[in-house]
């Protein structure tokens, strides 16, 4: 039996080496120059340089405009993050209220609009949605950043069954009480789901946050550039360059990932519920 | 004993479409204010471009902007009959199973480890499980320093065997290194989904099993997987969805967004004929027999979800 245990810590121990290693290392060469990266790979030690590429990549102007910096692309990671998660679950929320709690002729029909979404992700229907955010002179804009992206049902369908399993006798009560549609949800239905809610924000936060090809298409002015779509502008630097900025390519990497994975690893018990009942 | 099952009522909920409250509100006006934001949302970001889609594949775009014309399925023979597309949907086809396959397999493995051991067992959880929150380019950027040609240390490691490694240039050494960074970044939702389903099985079950069978190894097949079955399935479809759409930062970060001979998927492949071939009717057609792929993918799954469900 003791034995059986030993093996299973060398095979867990083996994956943790290797999810952790490759973070681990970006750190580490984050923190010497890029000089000395180039010349002897990849460090496996903090190096003299400390975090001075994170302040580097933190406060120097850089792309053709000199307009942006990694605090800049920080604040617009943060408004995709919250503005996805918030707007998506304040439109959901509101849908599957309808949905579940109404009884009302179109029902099924906007059920099955909605239900719809799931079956093209984005990248299926990338240039058609990106000619018509053009045409609607919402390139380079927040909202053309973040609304296009909220048009898929997943969090609809979180609510919607979280809302099927509240009890209906909350609902004869409050009704014998004299509630009417709005106090009901405003001060039953949202309290008893702040659970929920919270399971369902981390997702989306992440979800937001970590966006690639819509923000690389649809934020062309630099001034709206995300941490995770600078790293394009990072590769497109690289390719002609002498000696590659190696290290500032991983502090670039390591601050587009902190953020979503501090709140994935504080916020866990919740971040897990929201996954595995969210379904996807 | 009528609380052990409270999961029950939920499920049947869940799987007939048309569940209902059985009180519910009658006021008319308000239900439509209330879904007007998500449908208006869908609309115009979702039925008009996918609808717009499915037009453009009949047409031929002018590239210099003079208007289109009707082709008919000139631009789906094109595409199907293509070698390119055949050789990129080739890939796409053993990209998608082995990332799937080796995600699928590791996650499994490292769950059921974790399930079983009694110290750290919180610590492995979650040093298992965080890399979920790292976005696609950034483990595509890590992967390319990992296996970069002057610096990267699994260049060094593999040369000492005689493989020497070229990330962009060879072919199958730019897919490896695709595989590996879409592997590293799947593991942790496949092991969060794999460790809940373990979980969930109760600990009678395992008692009464290890009473049977002594070899953990047999009980492992005999009980313990076709329990995993509902969530083996569900997963294989997430899996096939993430290899298919998600590992678009991936590759576009290990080609350093400049394609050349290198291996790219289906999605790819559309994104390149539209915004850099500006072949709008031959990446519309893609868009269009991808989605198929995608409808298909999505009815087999609602269908496991409801097998799901039966098995909670």
């Amino acid at each position: 039996m003791r034995k059986l245990q030993i093996s299973d810590h060398i095979v867990l121990l083996a994956g943790v080496f290797f999810m952790v290693t490759p973070v681990v290392l970006a750190f580490l060469t984050s923190t010497h120059d890029a000089v000395t990266i180039y010349r002897t790979g990849l460090q496996y030690s903090i190096g003299d340089q400390g975090l001075s590429a994170y302040e580097t990549v933190l406060t120097r102007a850089g792309g053709f405009t000199k307009e942006v910096n990694g605090m800049v692309m920080l604040k617009n990671s943060m408004i995709l993050g919250f503005g996805f998660a918030i707007g998506k679950i304040v439109i959901s929320m509101l849908a599957a209220y309808a949905i579940v709690y109404f009884r009302f002729p179109a029902a099924s029909f906007c059920f099955w609009v909605i239900f719809c979404t799931l079956l093209l992700p984005l990248e299926v229907r990338i240039l058609p949605s990106y000619e018509i955010v053009q045409q609607l002179g919402m390139v380079n804009t927040y909202s053309g950043l973040i609304v296009p992206l909220i048009a898929s049902a997943t969090g609809t369908f979180f609510f919607r069954q979280f809302f099927l399993s509240v009890p209906d006798e909350l609902l004869e009560a409050a009704r014998i009480d004299g509630a009417g549609p709005w106090k009901f949800f405003i001060d039953i239905l949202v309290p008893i789901s702040k659970t929920m809610i919270a399971a369902i924000f981390i997702i989306m936060f992440v979800y937001g946050w970590n966006q690639y090809l819509w923000p690389t298409l649809i934020t062309t002015d630099e001034g709206f550039f995300t941490l995770v779509r600078g790293i394009k502008q990072i590769l497109q630097v690289w390719v002609g360059a002498q000696i590659p900025d190696y290290d500032q390519a991983m502090a670039l990497a390591i601050l587009a990932m902190l953020p979503p994975v501090l709140v994935v690893i504080v916020f866990q018990s919740w971040f897990i519920k929201g996954l595995v009942e969210s379904d996807k | 004993m009528w609380r052990a099952c409270p999961g029950n009522r939920k499920a049947r909920y869940v799987v007939r479409g048309e569940a209902m409250k059985k009180v519910q509100f009658n006021t008319p006006a308000i239900p439509y204010l209330l879904l007007f934001p998500q449908i208006a949302i869908v609309a115009v970001f979702f039925l008009w471009p996918a609808a717009e889609a499915v037009r453009s594949s009949f047409y031929l775009e002018d590239p210099f902007g003079f208007g289109s014309t009707f082709v008919g399925f000139d631009n789906f023979i094109d595409t199907v009959t293509s070698t390119n597309y055949a050789r990129v949907a080739r890939f796409t086809g053993v990209f998608t199973f082995l990332v799937t396959v080796l995600s699928l397999g590791a996650a499994l493995l490292l769950a059921v480890k974790a399930d079983k051991v009694l110290r750290g067992a919180s610590s492995y959880k979650t040093l298992l499980m965080w890399v979920y929150a790292v976005a696609p380019p950034v483990a595509g950027l890590i992967g390319i320093l990992l296996f970069d040609q002057h610096v990267g240390p699994i260049v060094k490691f593999v040369a000492m065997f005689g493989w020497h490694m070229q990330i962009g240039v060879d072919y199958y050494d730019t897919a490896f290194a695709m595989i590996i960074a879409s592997v590293w970044k799947q593991i942790p939702v496949n092991f969060i989904f794999f460790l809940s389903g373990l979980q969930g099985i109760s600990k009678s079950v395992q008692e009464a099993a290890s009473i049977d069978c002594r070899s953990g190894f047999r009980r492992f097949w005999t009980v313990t997987f076709p329990l995993l079955a509902p969530t083996g399935f569900f997963l294989l479809i997430i899996n096939i969805t993430y290899a298919l759409f998600d590992t678009f930062g991936i590759i576009d970060v290990v080609l350093k967004t400049e394609p050349g001979n290198n291996p790219v998927t289906l999605v790819y492949k559309v994104y390149l004929d539209g915004f850099r071939g500006n072949d709008l009717g031959g990446s519309s057609a893609q868009s269009v027999l991808l989605m198929l792929v995608v409808f298909i993918l999505t009815i087999i799954q609602f269908r496991l979800i409801e097998r799901r469900v039966h098995y909670t």
